[in-house]
């Protein structure tokens, strides 16, 4: 414990004595902070791809309205009042974090895989049927290709909001880096907080940049996007 | 007595609709919160994202503003501006004023980037002026963006406003925060629910709201999806 608790010597924003003994405190909090954020993102898409070709696929069926409908009510909930609403069903724990981090993002990317499906052109579908494809290879090898520009996009969007959202779920004793900003704000010792606050903005950026990357490497034939 | 008999019975008692830990004092504490954060983004924000948008200058500098922003987390920005100016409303409406300028100075730029150049030539051909053009014509019909722009950030500032009860403010979160400190549920569970009936009854009442300002034949030509405003969450 540093010497602030004597309260005529000021807290200064960082306190490089703390951190440098605190390195492993902190990245223990951002490996947290990267696994909650990668099992948001995981489920995001393991949801919204499938529910966007389905929502495609059988227009009759109205998944299209139903879902963007349904997520974008459940987006527009902070994520404090639905951490609050799952607790006595969910308990404390990752599960509560992840419900409604999943949810944001399944939204996003529904969003994005339709307007990917919606932009492949009505002629590149018709070559590739006038090729032979059936209906899945036709969306394997075409569609799906075709669509990735506007995947990755959502996909950035859906890991740069998570990775700030992730801070909150400190409130139910998980958080990553949102723990530190908890015990900042508790403590009133500003090193914590202004690390992790800095380090989220960090992470957001470095995500970024690794997606901007892997969507370089993956859809080479539109690297001017 | 189950949760959901309980939470339907705190909701209900009357104690908890009157005074200072009130539900409507609360709805209106947030609400005011929310209103002032806003107007003083808007202020700020649209002013920049117009100017910008019109003269096509400093494209990078609008969207790297945005993506900033998209990055701060709020948790970390309240607990900042909580330790710099204490106790009070003054930290909170600084941190939200902060989480609502960037998807407002993005859309207006991108609102005012779309106007179709052909009618800015006609406009230009028709003897405009420059600031003439900007107000009678581009502005107009920038208006359903710029206004998605405003409600995606007061719907998030609405939202984001709950954090507040983390740093000793008021608004909506108390019940939360307080609901879990004291192990609660009734109480915690009735605020989740009474904030996210006005985080959605906001997005429905700005979505009428935009729908009734902008002018139909305007509306009409501003339907396709890839103009709709940018996601942005916060909270």
């Amino acid at each position: 414990m540093p010497a602030r608790v004597f309260l005529d010597i000021v807290d200064p924003w960082i306190n490089w004595t703390w951190l440098s003994t605190h390195i492993p405190y902190v990245l223990a909090a951002v490996q947290e902070h990267l696994t909650l954020t990668a099992i948001a993102l995981a489920g995001g898409l393991v949801i919204a791809l499938p529910l966007g070709i389905a929502a495609r696929r059988w227009t009759n069926l109205h998944l299209r309205p139903a879902a963007l409908t349904v997520f974008g009510a459940f987006y527009t909930i902070p994520s404090i009042a639905l951490f609050a609403l799952l607790i006595p069903y969910t308990g404390l724990g990752i599960l509560t974090a992840e419900i409604p981090l999943v949810g944001y993002n399944v939204l996003i990317l529904v969003r994005n895989v339709l307007v990917g499906l919606d932009s492949v052109p009505p002629d590149v579908i018709d070559a590739a049927d006038g090729m032979g494809y059936r209906p899945l290879a036709r969306l394997i090898h075409v569609e799906l290709p075709l669509a990735l520009p506007a995947i990755f996009a959502g996909l950035r969007v859906a890991t740069v909001s998570t990775i700030g959202i992730v801070t909150i779920t400190a409130v139910i004793g998980l958080g990553g880096l949102g723990q530190l900003i908890l015990r900042g704000l508790i403590e009133s010792f500003h090193t914590p907080l202004v690390v992790a606050t800095a380090l989220c903005i960090v992470l957001a950026f470095l995500a970024d940049l690794a997606i901007a990357l892997i969507q370089r490497l993956a859809v080479p034939w539109a690297r001017n996007t | 007595m189950s949760l959901l008999q309980a939470t339907w019975q705190w909701l209900t008692d009357p104690a908890h609709w009157q005074g200072i830990d009130g539900i409507p004092t609360r709805v209106e504490e947030q609400v005011h919160l929310s209103v002032e954060s806003v107007a003083i983004g808007a202020l700020i924000a649209l002013p920049i994202g117009i100017v910008l948008g019109h003269y096509g200058r400093f494209g990078n500098l609008a969207i790297n503003i945005s993506n900033v922003g998209r990055a701060v987390p709020s948790f970390g920005i309240l607990v900042i501006a909580f330790q710099v100016f204490g106790l009070g409303d003054v930290p909170i409406v600084i941190a939200l004023t902060a989480l609502a300028v960037p998807p407002m100075v993005t859309n207006s730029y991108v609102a005012l980037r779309e106007v179709d150049p052909d009618i800015k030539d006609a406009a230009r051909g028709m003897g405009y002026r420059d600031l003439a053009q900007l107000f009678t014509v581009e502005l107009p019909l920038a208006v359903p963006l710029i206004m998605a722009g405003v409600r995606t950030s007061a719907v998030q500032v609405v939202a984001t406003a709950t954090l507040a009860a983390l740093i000793a403010g008021g608004g909506l979160g108390r019940y939360i925060v307080d609901g879990l400190a004291r192990s609660d549920n009734p109480r915690t569970l009735a605020g989740a629910l009474l904030v996210a009936a006005l985080a959605l009854a906001t997005e429905l009442l700005l979505a009428g709201l935009e729908r009734a300002l902008v002018p139909r034949g305007i509306r009409l030509l501003a339907a396709s999806s890839s103009r709709r405003a940018r996601t942005f969450k916060t909270a």
